[in-house]
């Protein structure tokens, strides 16, 4: 073998910065997702010269997981649906600790973010006038989810993909080069973010994984769009990006993190075999007619209906069952609640003893629809149970239980730019904070990745331009740092191995601080944390720099447990349950608590969180709900009229 | 050595030239043993058979339509070439469905893999240096399926004319039916089937149509035609046998070995 | 239920390298990437492995098992008796890069030269309109994860190095009938199907279909339908005479 194979790492050596492989741009996306390539589009359409850094190959982000489609209240299917109806939902999926400003333009955004997707090339479902058909999901008033079959996140990473090399091509036909004004940097990995003296955003430092050699990226201006957190989980529906490196990246550089306690278990991931415990069976089945059975063979979700929705979710199966064909005079099915609330019902009927034989409930899709439907509406859901599970969905029903899904805190932001407390800093997507509140509904992390990746993308230029030319430069002492830190795993010999000290992560997390949680186990999460932290500066890595997992693996432990951390000191201090922040000791939702936003920081010390009070909604929004509704979530104070 | 196939220096050198267990090279062997037999078979009656061709009031398909004036009596419905055509009338017509199969996309597929090795499995690699695809003649000519589907369609129409002809008696008289008017309407119909099936007609019917909504009749047979076309393998095999079977027919009542046995 | 299997896994890199045999414990249910990384947690942590989903929708962990193209996370264990040897090779038509990792640069470099979607000029977003039945073909292609699999079966490229110069594989083919098919596209990529991806390398030997995860017919409805469509253009005078006066023609691609 020869090159950088044939030499494991010398050990005296620092980086020598001059030498180092440097890129100048005006913006650097890192994360090539919906969201990250959105942005990309909207930078280099602005003018600046973009670059995309992405972990795994382009084209192949955790987007095309996402299933059921994007939320958008195009009106298609049904035509009273409007922003207010969606924001409306939004909101009451959240349990109004939303952005509100984010829920609103997201609700506002979306339609002629789908549409665009079209001008693109995006091949949606159809209704039969020829427009883009919608479905419904679990929150969503109205049939409302622009859809393809279910592999909705395929063909919005796909169209977004074709996009870029549809603008690579005319930069070709304008320069010669494809690559001239955006760049896919493809599996490569950034692990510092670095500023000038000043503080702002200057660029960032990472690695190529096929060769192990260091690379930097100078550019005022930083988006990130890293997904999230699952694979500090043990069971989850998250690919192994999922890392939580923006977060972690973010509160590196002095950003901020929110919500970080409100994590998402989606209630319905396959539980058997084994090995594809976790991975994800689309809402699309419940929103297309499927049902919750336990194991007496009984629809239990309608003993679950909290108080909040009472009014809104069908008290019969009969009525049910008449909602899918006339949805103005029915009520929905109680399988389509918020997700939160049908996770926590599997999770009670589980440990009741109602489980299904490998401990999740019955989703039964087969006698509720003929066989070819069933083939035709959830291809790659029959696909991935006749592959993975040998199960026939079209005659059987399929085991699910809880599975990690997706973290509704993020970096926090600004609503309008997507701009993170430090300059030239921006977070979008799941990596994001505010525009879920303690709990996303499903199909608004897709529309989510659009309006707020253009949004960024605008966002970064107009900054950029503010800085007339006088771009932030990199202090080379922190590249040095960087590189000392990334090449530590190699220094020992004998020391902790990172795939051991994963498991242990992913099981403590799982256990601990999962879906219901209670004080006496985060406290012992945070004990067996901070031994994972002690043990994990002390991992060794076999091999040497090219394509090594297990070197990969130990750098992304350092982002796993920096969050991790958030995570379980966040949910420790909120003491009510609301969404994704299930509290055993405090089981009830409390106004109070509403009001107030957990921060968590990065400093010398390790992680901190500090309380900020949540800003109060504009009163034209107030306006759009009821007051009886509004009493179940705020304080008197706060209601229209200052309470009465 | 420098190699430009499977062991180009910078791909991972396996060092065989497949790691499959399965019997890959069974299929290509069947297909070996299929083609010749028929295509022996085929030369043997189109050279050898000019007098055991017809026997009234059946035809065989390697001589219909008959065009030649030397094409024996009763035989002769369509002749129009004169006497100077010496060699077996059979020639006159056989290149229509010789050039529609070997322009087929499934024989292609099956000649290309079995007989070309190219390749003779997948992922199995082939053992010829160089491949230049059908872009160069004469592989070129394959393009020509368009043509021959439309030749093959009228020969399908002869075929059935010849099959509605077997309705007679030797004498011609009509309303009657023996074992080999049973064949020959076997025969045109797996005839039918494997040219309507064909994905040229695929393309005719609509396929080249962007907008299916606009023509909704077009649609519906290309619906049609498109479920056909999943088994076009299967026809194309199917009526391989069923030429062979009807032609030997005619063969063995022509040369005298067996009499027809009549139902009316 | 747990048994323990013998396995060959390929390592090495562009320069040489070799299959090296494990043994590794097997458990219920499992598929060949669990295996693989189950060699990297216990016994070789520096294994290189291309994967993110593990559910057969990202198309990542492409591999030839027992000379097979397939995923790893598509190929269950209990395809396979206890007994018997599983060899595991990266992709043998592209350059490796380490162990199963390959360098598949080639398919992006094809990708970008394929004439991208061109709506008419005059039509505003949110005015489309399109059919169900005249987006189900195109649709098709679209479920395509990129996995390259059956780029890695092509024998066009896969046994002939120098014609991955002038010919794109099975994979962008099927994106050239995907644009050519699209009810709203104005573009007609026809010569540039023939002239600058080289459709008639393709002898329709059908492996690509064969060993596609998504199960889509890319021969039957992708590569067949287009070189019909280029026999349309190029070698049926009577239908190309005729084209010419019909309405709604598509105009040439522009270069790229």
């Amino acid at each position: 073998m020869v090159g950088l194979a044939a030499k494991p790492y010398e050990r005296t050596t620092t980086v020598v910065t001059a030498e180092l492989e440097r890129h100048t741009y005006d913006v650097v996306v890192i994360g090539a997702g919906g969201a990250g390539l959105r942005a990309a589009i909207e930078a280099r359409s602005q003018g600046k010269r973009t670059a995309i850094v992405c972990k795994s190959l382009f084209g192949k982000a955790h987007t095309v997981m996402a299933e059921g489609g994007i939320a958008a209240s195009m009106g298609n299917v049904n035509e009273h649906d409007n922003w207010q109806v969606h924001f409306r939902d939004t909101m009451r999926g959240g349990k109004f600790m939303n952005s509100w400003r984010m829920a609103e333009l997201h609700a506002k955004e979306a339609p002629q973010r789908v549409w665009e997707l079209e001008t693109y090339g995006a091949l949606f479902d159809r209704t039969p006038e020829g427009k883009i058909s919608q479905r419904n999901f679990g929150g969503h008033e109205y049939p409302r989810l622009a859809h393809v079959g279910d592999r909705t996140g395929l063909e919005l990473i796909r169209t977004l993909q074709q996009k870029i090399v549809s603008l690579q091509q005319e930069d070709f036909r304008a320069s010669g080069d494809y690559e001239s004004h955006i760049k896919v940097f493809a599996e490569c990995t950034m692990t510092r973010l670095l500023k000038d003296k000043s503080g702002a955003m200057a660029g960032a430092f990472g690695y190529w994984r096929e060769t192990g050699r260091f690379v930097v990226f100078e550019a005022p201006a930083v988006i990130l769009a890293t997904g999230g957190i699952g694979k500090s989980f043990k069971v989850t529906s998250n690919s192994w990006e999922y890392t939580g490196d923006g977060h972690a990246l973010a509160m590196l550089a002095g950003g901020t993190t929110i919500n970080m306690e409100f994590i998402q278990f989606h209630p319905t991931g396959m539980v058997w075999p084994p090995s594809v415990k976790g991975i994800l069976v689309t809402e699309s089945v419940r929103g297309d007619g499927g049902v919750l059975r336990n194991s007496e063979g009984k629809r239990f979700m309608f003993d679950y209906i909290p108080a909040v929705f009472k009014d809104q979710y069908a008290k019969s199966e009969d009525e049910a069952d008449r909602w899918y064909t006339d949805p103005e005079h029915n009520k929905r099915p109680p399988e389509l609640l918020p997700r939160d609330e049908v996770a926590r019902s599997i999770n009670s009927e589980v440990k009741a003893g109602r489980g299904s034989p490998h401990g999740g409930v019955f989703l039964d899709v087969s006698t509720r629809l003929p066989a070819e439907v069933i083939r035709k509406k959830l291809p790659s859901m029959y696909h991935q149970f006749m592959e993975l599970a040998d199960v026939d969905i079209t005659a059987a029903p399929m085991e699910v239980g809880p599975t990690c899904h997706y973290v509704m805190g993020g970096v926090e932001v600004d609503p309008d730019t997507a701009a993170a407390v430090v300059p030239g800093l921006f977070a979008i997507g799941e990596v994001s904070g505010g525009m879920h509140g303690s709990n996303r509904l499903g199909g608004n992390s897709l529309g989510d990745l659009l309006v707020f990746g253009r949004r960024a993308g605008l966002g970064a230029a107009d900054y950029i331009d503010k800085l007339g030319g006088a771009h932030p430069k990199v202090v080379d002492q922190i590249i040095d740092a960087a590189a000392a830190e990334a090449l530590a795993p190699f220094r020992e010999e004998g020391g902790e191995n990172p795939y051991t000290l994963h498991m242990e992560l992913q099981q403590t997390m799982n256990d601990l601080v999962g879906i219901i949680r209670t004080e006496s186990e985060m406290t012992e999460a945070l004990g067996r944390l901070e031994a994972l932290k002690v043990r994990a500066a002390n991992i060794t890595v076999e091999g040497h720099r090219q394509f090594n997992p297990g070197w990969h693996l130990a750098l992304d432990l350092r982002n796993m447990l920096i969050v991790s951390e958030c995570v379980a000191r966040a949910a420790l201090l909120r003491q009510e349950s609301r969404g994704g922040h299930t509290r055993d000791d405090f089981p009830q939702m409390s106004a109070e608590w509403r009001k107030v936003n957990l921060v968590c920081r990065v400093d010398e010390n390790g992680v901190s969180i500090a309380r900020q009070p949540l800003v109060p909604m504009r009163p034209d929004l107030l306006d759009l709900f009821e007051v009886d509704e509004l009493e179940k979530y705020l304080t008197e104070d706060e209601l229209p009229g200052g309470g009465h | 050595m420098a190699t430009t196939g499977i062991d180009t220096p910078g791909r991972a050198q396996v060092g065989v030239k497949t790691l499959r267990q399965d019997a890959w090279w069974i299929q290509p062997a069947l297909v070996v043993l299929g083609l010749t037999a028929f295509v022996a078979y085929g030369i043997w009656r189109v050279f050898w058979g000019s007098h055991t061709y017809y026997s009234a009031p059946y035809i065989s398909i390697f001589y219909s339509p008959c065009i030649a004036s030397s094409c024996v009596p009763g035989a002769d419905e369509f002749a129009f070439i004169g006497s100077w055509w010496a060699w077996t009338p059979a020639l006159l017509v056989a290149w229509i469905p010789l050039g529609f199969r070997l322009t087929c996309y499934y024989y292609r597929k099956a000649y290309f893999r079995s007989y070309w090795l190219s390749p003779p499995a997948c992922a199995v690699a082939e053992p010829r240096k160089n491949y230049t695809g059908e872009r160069r003649f004469p592989l070129i000519l394959n393009n020509s399926h368009r043509w021959f589907f439309y030749l093959g369609l009228l020969l399908a129409l002869i075929l059935t004319y010849d099959a509605v002809l077997a309705f007679r008696d030797p004498q011609g008289q009509w309303g009657h039916m023996g074992l080999g008017t049973v064949l020959l309407i076997i025969n045109a119909f797996c005839l039918w089937a494997y040219t309507l099936s064909c994905h040229s007609c695929r393309n005719t019917i609509a396929g080249r149509l962007n907008h299916f909504s606009k023509h909704p009749v077009r649609y519906r047979m290309w619906t049609i035609v498109s479920r056909w076309n999943r088994h076009h393998p299967k026809w194309a095999w199917i009526s391989l046998a069923t030429i062979v079977i009807a032609d030997y027919y005619v063969y063995l009542l022509a040369s005298g070995h067996l009499t027809d046995p009549r139902f009316f | 239920m747990a048994y323990t299997a013998h396995f060959k896994v390929w390592r090495g890199d562009g320069s040489g390298g070799a299959l090296q045999d494990f043994d590794v414990e097997v458990n219920e249910g499992e598929v060949v990437l669990d295996i693989i990384h189950r060699l990297q947690a216990t016994q070789t942590p520096d294994l290189a492995v291309r994967w993110n989903c593990k559910a057969g929708k990202c198309g990542s962990c492409s591999a030839e098992i027992n000379g097979r193209p397939r995923l790893m996370c598509m190929t269950r264990m209990s395809t396979f008796t206890e007994e018997q040897t599983i060899a595991v090779t990266p992709m043998r038509t592209f350059p490796v890069i380490r162990d199963l990792v390959t360098d598949v640069s080639y398919n992006y470099e094809k990708a970008r030269m394929v004439p991208s979607f061109a709506p008419p000029a005059d039509l505003a977003p949110g005015d489309y309109r399109m059919a169900q039945v005249d987006v189900e073909r195109s649709q098709e292609f679209r479920k395509c994860i990129e996995c390259f699999l059956c780029q890695d079966v092509c024998h066009v490229i896969r046994d002939h190095e120098p014609n991955k110069e002038s010919y794109s594989g099975p994979r962008f083919l099927i994106r050239l009938a995907e644009l050519d098919m699209h009810p709203l596209d104005t573009v007609d990529r026809r010569d540039v199907a023939v002239e600058d991806h080289g459709l008639g390398f393709c002898n329709i030997t059908k492996c690509c279909t064969e060993v596609c995860p998504e199960g889509i017919k890319i021969t039957d409805n992708g590569i067949i339908p287009l070189k019909e469509r280029v026999v349309d253009k190029r070698y049926d005078p009577v239908f190309s005479v005729g084209s010419l006066f019909r309405k709604g023609q598509k105009r040439s691609a522009p270069p790229t």
